[in-house]
């Protein structure tokens, strides 16, 4: 009897795994599985695999911040205010903080935004500093671990460096408190200061239905090279040239634009949906910060995004493999940028494209309003519970105290 | 140093509100003119002079050498715009590179702009891009478009006259550009004749060159009937060779757009197309498209404002009739030979709309469906086949392709010379022409019209160089008239051109 329900159990096995053999090789006619650094977890379902804690603040560090400026929901720092919705609404909350394995704080510290519809990031270290304290006044578990399981969605440039300007980033470094927690930004670069490790990098808010209203025939072919649209030279803030994204958008302008191959403008054109959708290449260069919307709407298309930023640290790099994805081209190369792209072999961009063409690829990149199961909301709930379980080492003895509370500029202490 | 670098930051993120509230306020006091800020000013107004001279601002990277105190890292590199001299990555840096506390190799700061000493497109490298552009094409059309696709059979009726290269070349073209197999079957009136196969070898296609006994007659009734039975003659060919594929008719003053050829793919039995009716008035002034009148009395065959024929579908797009072309308004000014100055009129229906399987017209009694006729039954001479739905015992069964007649794929135009116009055999002028006088003052169209034996006007071909004896009192014959194959002629536009339907 054991024998046979061996022998059944092999044949099972057998059988199961031809049949998902199979799978793999249909797939592979058209789209490829992506799988990155962690595993195949692009289409996992973090429901059951943690449980978010979310607290309520008073509504001035939320809902009344987006009353005065709505336009918060529609810039590119808008994942902040979507996450919080999400979580809402979300099978991973949980209202018993016992149980909870990640702490979320409910605070919008980039929609203070300017008449042009910059936000201005003046206020948001005194701001985090204002919720932090009352959260670690109000409820036990941020003095439990120091913010070790609390996590933040800092979108803005710099994420919690809370500026714009690269040195200045610099030189405050992210936020004191927000040291031992975890931080969901879309800034990513390889040893910034900026950066901390176990950091979530994400991508930015694009929004879903527009992108979806701009869609053509896939029968279209694709007749353009490389495409651009944006700025070379940023002659408010930077009129030589040589600062604005370290001069590699220049370099890009200077050397390619009387080449028939790029298509490169400053022009914003209403077809710019469409024609990343004609375009084989299109280009994902660094601005004032490395990362930029350019790389989701790339995916989004089906656009091979050339991705010219040094050290960069694309979103959710461990679920997602983009060095088979995207092409990484250093900036100091950037003059010989033509003979790069044509000498891929055309397997590796038959390759690249069937990639893109993954329906999980382009929903990890997305925040569609309601959520659908592996958007980015659920790739950041990946992300957390890649994390789990926390290590024991986080959690504090009573009285014992890691963080400096009066650290940095003194400006920042100034409540808000 | 701190005070120029605060002076530069002001500059950046040009919201002079955001830096009001930048914690590096400058303290700028330009008021007081002490030895030292002149000295200073004197030194800096030397370095610019400097780096005028040499093409690049070195002045930071001077301060930055002897003044460094900041923490924050900025390295200078040369900018390299100006300098030719330079090896081709473009940039002789001082490598003045300081880590920053956060151990980043990417520095911040000012940066050089690379640009390489050739900044121009290379043709190899174009040339590669283009093959790579044509593969993703290719793999585009392989994943999306049509699967399986079949081989198209165009039937194209024609003849040997003056217009015939001008429309065979256009439908050729068309052709070579079709990303299908494709079979092209030329019906040629009068036997076939080296001038029309020397045309069609041009293309590369796989031809079928076929002869039909009968000159093309000259009255536009007669033409209809006769290009009808050529069609027939080369269903036949279809029919004996049994060629599989998609049927379509390509006559040769059409005009196709290659969606065409992309949705005929869809095909099934008996699909229709929409065709534009381009019928205009030849010569006259009011040569503007008509806009015909819509007859609301008329149920089974809608007359439509627009030029067009082809299948009317209704809201839930299953055929229910026929657009054809009001040709009510023209009838009294319709042309009745060829070269007429009227306007041409299509008939009812034109066969071009028209898309067939190959597997009707086969032999095969079995796999055909029931509502087609059989062949014996159509291939009767003498009996005028007006368009494929005579082969079809009912008609209701005709697919309308192209978003149910929505979209015209096609135009019809029929431009025609004269049929007794002349023109050289295969466009080749043997001998060449003779000069007579070289123009020195060329009269153009506004100078009235000359008679023939006043001023003349020469054509110089280029391969002649020698002149031939120039010879007084022209001999300048209307070629249209001219028995003479290629003697001296003298050319004169606008005798020429006074009959437009002439050659």
């Amino acid at each position: 009897m054991r024998i046979q329900r061996w022998v059944l159990a092999v044949i099972l096995c057998i059988v199961f795994s031809s049949r998902i053999e199979a799978f793999k090789f249909q797939r592979t006619q058209q789209t490829e599985r992506i799988s990155g650094s962690a595993g195949d977890v692009l289409e996992d379902d973090p429901v059951g695999r943690l449980k978010v804690f979310v607290y309520e603040l008073p509504s001035k560090y939320n809902k009344k911040i987006l009353q005065k400026d709505p336009r918060c929901l529609t810039h590119m720092f808008a994942a902040e205010i979507f996450m919080h919705r999400f979580l809402l609404s979300s099978p991973v909350r949980t209202f018993n903080p016992e149980e909870a394995d990640w702490f979320y704080t409910p605070v919008y510290t980039t929609c203070d935004l300017t008449a042009n519809g910059l936000p201005l990031p003046f206020k948001s270290p005194r701001m985090m500093r204002s919720a932090i304290q009352l959260i670690s006044s109000n409820w036990p578990y941020w003095n439990r671990t120091e913010g070790a399981d609390h996590f933040f969605i800092v979108p803005h440039d710099f994420g919690a460096c809370f500026h714009y300007q690269e040195e200045k980033a610099i030189e405050r470094g992210i936020l004191p408190l927000l040291q031992r927690a975890t931080l969901v930004q879309t800034f990513g670069q390889r040893n910034h200061v900026c950066l901390n490790d176990g950091s979530i990098t994400i991508p930015p808010y694009a929004p879903p239905q527009k992108m979806q209203a701009h869609l053509i025939p896939p029968t279209t072919p694709r007749s353009i090279f490389v495409y651009f649209r944006g700025l070379f030279y940023d002659v408010g803030n930077d009129p030589e040239g040589g600062y604005y994204a370290r001069g590699a958008r220049a370099s890009v302008w200077e050397n390619f634009k009387d080449n028939p191959l790029f298509d490169i403008s400053t022009e914003h054109p209403t077809t710019y949906y469409e024609d990343m959708q004609r375009a084989i290449f299109c280009l994902c260069p660094l601005g004032w910060a490395p990362w930029s919307p350019r790389l989701v709407e790339a995916v989004v298309f089906g656009c091979i995004p050339v991705i010219i930023a040094d050290d960069i640290v694309l979103p959710f790099a461990d679920a997602i493999p983009w060095e088979d994805i995207g092409v990484f081209v250093a900036e100091k190369d950037v003059p010989k940028l033509d003979t790069i792209l044509t000498s891929i072999p055309i397997d590796e961009i038959l390759r690249k494209q069937r990639l893109l063409a993954n329906p999980s690829m382009k929903q990890a990149m997305l925040f569609p309003q309601p959520a659908q199961p592996r958007d980015a909301f659920h790739q950041i709930l990946n992300g957390l519970a890649r994390k789990l379980p926390h290590n024991k080492s986080v959690y504090l003895n009573p009285g014992e105290k890691i963080l400096n509370w009066t650290a940095g500029p003194a400006g920042d202490l100034k409540p808000w | 140093m701190k005070q120029l670098t605060a002076l530069q930051q002001q500059g950046r993120r040009s919201n002079s509100f955001r830096n009001a509230s930048s914690p590096l306020d400058a303290t700028v006091d330009g008021a007081i003119k002490s030895p030292a800020t002149i000295f200073w000013l004197v030194l800096h107004g030397l370095c610019c002079l400097i780096s005028l001279v040499l093409g690049f601002r070195f002045s930071r990277l001077v301060f930055f050498l002897l003044f460094s105190t900041s923490p924050s890292p900025s390295a200078t590199t040369i900018y390299s715009a100006l300098q030719t001299t330079l090896p081709s990555s473009g940039v002789t840096s001082t490598p003045e590179r300081n880590i920053s506390a956060g151990g980043s190799r990417v520095v911040v700061g000012r940066h050089g702009i690379l640009i390489r000493p050739w900044p121009h497109p290379d043709p190899g490298e174009v040339m590669k891009a283009h093959s790579i552009i044509e593969r993703v094409q290719t793999e585009q059309r392989s994943l999306y478009g049509v699967k399986n696709p079949r081989t198209v059979i165009a039937i194209t009726p024609t003849y040997v006259r003056t217009f015939q290269t001008l429309h065979l070349t256009g439908v050729m073209h068309s052709l070579m550009n079709v990303p299908y197999d494709l079979i092209w079957i030329v019906v040629e009136a009068g036997g076939a004749t080296n001038e029309t196969a020397s045309l069609i070898a041009k293309s590369g296609l796989r031809t079928i060159h076929i002869g039909f006994n009968g000159k093309m007659p000259v009255l536009w009734e007669d033409r209809h009937k006769l290009e009808s039975r050529m069609r027939l003659h080369a269903l036949r060919i279809v029919r004996e060779q049994r060629l599989d594929g998609i049927v379509m008719f390509a006559d040769d003053s059409n005009m196709h757009s290659l969606e065409l050829f992309d949705e005929i793919q869809n095909v099934k039995w008996v699909g229709a197309v929409s065709v534009g009716i381009l019928a205009h008035l030849g010569g006259s002034d009011e040569g503007e498209l008509p806009m015909v009148q819509r007859d609301s009395n008329e149920t089974d065959e809608k007359k439509s404002k627009v030029p067009v024929q082809g299948p009317a579908c209704n809201s839930s797009d299953r055929l229910v009739g026929w657009h054809t072309f009001d040709t009510l308004p023209y009838l009294e000014r319709s042309a009745r030979y060829i070269g007429d100055r009227a306007v041409v009129l299509p008939r009812k229906l034109e066969w071009a709309g028209f898309v067939l399987n190959s597997r009707l017209v086969w032999d095969d009694k079995l796999e055909k469906p029931v509502w087609i006729k059989e062949w014996e039954d159509v291939d009767r001479d003498g009996e005028d086949v007006e368009s494929p739905l005579s082969l079809l015992k009912d008609t209701s069964v005709v697919e309308p392709l192209g978003s149910c007649g929505r979209k015209v794929l096609l135009w019809w135009l029929r431009v025609e010379a004269r049929a007794d116009s002349k023109f050289p055999a295969r466009w080749i002028i043997d001998p060449p022409l003779d000069i007579t006088v070289p123009a020195k003052r060329t009269p153009w169209p506004d100078a009235p019209p000359e008679l023939p034996s006043s001023a003349e006007k020469v054509i110089i071909i280029p391969e002649s160089t020698e002149k031939r004896p120039t010879k007084s009192g022209s001999r300048r014959k209307r070629s249209s008239r001219s028995k003479r194959k290629h003697s001296a002629k003298v050319l004169d536009d606008r005798l020429s051109t006074r009959h437009p339907g002439d050659n």
